[in-house]
């Protein structure tokens, strides 16, 4: 479709770059008192996108911009993951940014990345979206500046980032070489057509992964993540858990099913491989590496937000065991533990910001005591990190559930076996805070104050996480429309 | 040089440096610059294959845009470096090691 008519399928992203403009100049005019009117308007541009997300379900499939952006439900799913993280993110940042107001509009900037990375069906957007995405992480990361955690971390995190990026777009090079098409369809079709070279076909493909793998913490690409989670202003460290993470994992899907496999028939439930080498065994011994990996070295932790980061490291590779089946059912999965997810993640991650910032420590024998001190903060974080473990009758088991079905009707029961048995590792170190937070007797005993803010945001976090684990149709519908791509 | 393979050469070459320079050096500095030829070698590697392969401009479009994205890196990479020296008085990545498990 040419450029001009698909600016119609384009609102949502040409609504949130003209909120960024405007933010950008109305920022400048703002005094310092009142420079928290750009993070509260932000989050109204967000809320406002939402609503232009929701309007593009009934749109029919299409290319958009010659082939460069694909309009699907798969990509509105993921954007709407996106605002709706945003807009959190940027509600939990309005009690501690409130001078530094551009941070608001980095984050502005970042979803609107993680928008094309929802949509991409080319090379080169593949590349700047991940880019876009990547280079306002950075900054955001080191966002506290002289604080030398912070500078560390986002010093780390760009030397990965950079060299995996590097590295995946020499991998798509070789691609590019082997079919003569940027446009991941007529890939594709090329692919299909003029079989490559096996060999170097699988190199493309691997160091692609690594790249893609990198953005979703996979296994051998995860060793940036522990430092950047610890060192990152806690607001970030929960915006980058979710939105990246999810259109990380977009990408891949987009990616796996187009270039790796291609769908039989016309029917979307099964592909067929494009390569002789088996990559759903590859993609099945990264998984249990990285979910083994996660919840081993969890095991250890003592500081609340690398334990997190660990736990997010564990949950992507939950995400990825579904990857392997390579069928609708696998990628719906995915698609629906994304939501639940986000959910638990924001509602962990919202009790850890507010309260380590009353404790001023983000250790976790910080937390002692706290099922005294602050009994709403301290139930609600327990329920959080049970949903995280997968137990019933709370979101997460449901989200594990449809995971692990999808696993097993693909007939991968060993990789279902090691699942669950990573699920009772992760429930120990999930346990073991809440076990500090009641059993254990706090050095002072009064109460830890908490802002009626606070209490709002987290049982709005609160009530899904309880609701969607008993009645949860509506998530699933959301997330089976979502899987269309071929339609 | 009218063949293809001259420049793939080139290009494995470029980004094998490009890779044990981001491995060995210990300057921050220098990784960056690593990090720049691992990029550059992906451009040589795609403006061959749109001379020979596709012969057509995707590939030379895609190359400006990644000489685009490496200045923007570099951009922020070097502001962080700068900020980082501001405090530490190092660029040494070796002596960045304010949190261990």
């Amino acid at each position: 479709m040419d450029n001009l008519s698909s600016i119609s399928y384009f609102i949502p992203e040409l609504f949130l770059s003209a909120a960024i403009l405007v933010l950008l100049i109305i920022d400048l005019l703002l005094k310092k008192e009142q420079k928290i009117w750009t993070g509260i308007l932000s989050a109204a541009a967000l809320i406002i996108s939402v609503f232009f997300i929701f309007r593009q379900y009934q749109l029919p499939v299409t290319d958009i911009f010659y082939g460069m952006l694909v309009a699907d439900s798969m990509a509105v799913l993921i954007k709407l993951i996106a605002a709706i993280s945003s807009t959190v993110i940027i509600l939990f940042s309005l009690p501690y940014v409130q001078e530094k107001s551009e941070y608001y509009i980095l984050i502005l900037i970042a979803t609107l990345g993680m928008f094309l990375m929802a949509a991409v069906n080319d090379i080169l957007m593949i590349i700047i979206s991940m880019e876009l995405v990547g280079l306002m992480s950075y900054v955001l990361t080191g966002f506290t500046k002289r604080n030398p955690k912070s500078d560390e971390a986002s010093l780390k995190y760009i030397l990965y980032a950079a060299t995996s990026t590097g590295v995946m777009a020499f991998g798509f090079s070789y691609l590019y070489g082997m079919t003569g098409q940027t446009n991941l369809i007529k890939i594709q079709q090329a692919l299909m057509t003029n079989p490559p070279n096996q060999a170097a076909f699988f190199i493309a493909i691997v160091l692609i992964l690594a790249g893609l793998g990198y953005k979703i913490s996979m296994v051998p690409f995860h060793f940036w993540l522990p430092d950047v989670y610890e060192g990152a202003p806690t607001p970030i460290t929960a915006f980058l858990s979710v939105g990246p993470k999810a259109a990380g994992l977009a990408v891949m899907i987009r990616f796996l099913i187009t270039v790796v496999a291609h769908p039989m028939g016309a029917s979307v439930n099964a592909f067929t491989q494009n390569l002789q080498i088996h990559i759903p065994m590859l993609i099945a011994v990264l998984a249990v590496a990285t979910m083994t990996f996660g919840n081993t070295v969890a095991l250890r932790q003592t500081n609340i937000k690398r334990l997190m980061a660990y736990s997010s490291i564990a949950h992507a590779g939950y995400m990825i065991m579904a990857m392997v089946v390579f069928n609708a059912q696998g990628f719906h999965a995915i698609l629906f533990y994304l939501v639940i997810y986000m959910i638990m993640n924001f509602g962990a991650f919202w009790v850890i910001i507010s309260m380590t910032d009353k404790l001023g420590s983000d250790e976790i024998s910080a937390f002692k005591g706290l099922g005294y001190r602050s009994p709403y903060a301290a139930v609600s974080l327990a329920i959080f990190l049970f949903s995280l473990t997968g137990l019933p009758p709370l979101a997460g088991f449901i989200g594990k559930v449809y995971l692990f079905a999808s696993v097993i009707k693909g007939g991968w029961y060993i990789l279902a076996v090691l699942g669950v048995l990573n699920s009772v590792i992760s429930l120990y170190y999930y346990a073991n805070v809440v076990r500090v937070m009641f059993l254990e007797t706090a050095p002072v005993q009064e109460a830890v104050p908490t802002t009626f803010y606070d209490k709002l945001m987290v049982t709005l976090l609160l009530a899904p996480t309880l609701l969607f684990g008993v009645y949860w149709s509506p998530v699933l519908k959301l997330t089976s429309i979502s899987f269309n791509i071929f339609h | 040089m009218n063949t293809l393979m001259p420049y793939l050469i080139i290009g494995a070459i470029v980004f094998t440096l490009g890779i044990f320079t981001i491995i060995y050096k210990k300057n921050a500095v220098g990784i960056l610059m690593g990090v720049e030829l691992v990029l550059n070698s992906v451009n040589i590697n795609f403006i061959a294959f749109a001379k020979f392969v596709d012969k057509g401009i995707n590939g030379q479009v895609v190359a400006i845009f990644i000489i685009i994205l490496a200045a923007a890196e570099a951009a922020i990479a070097l502001a962080i470096i700068l900020n980082i020296y501001r405090t530490k008085a190092t660029v040494d990545v070796t002596e960045l090691n304010e949190m261990k498990n």
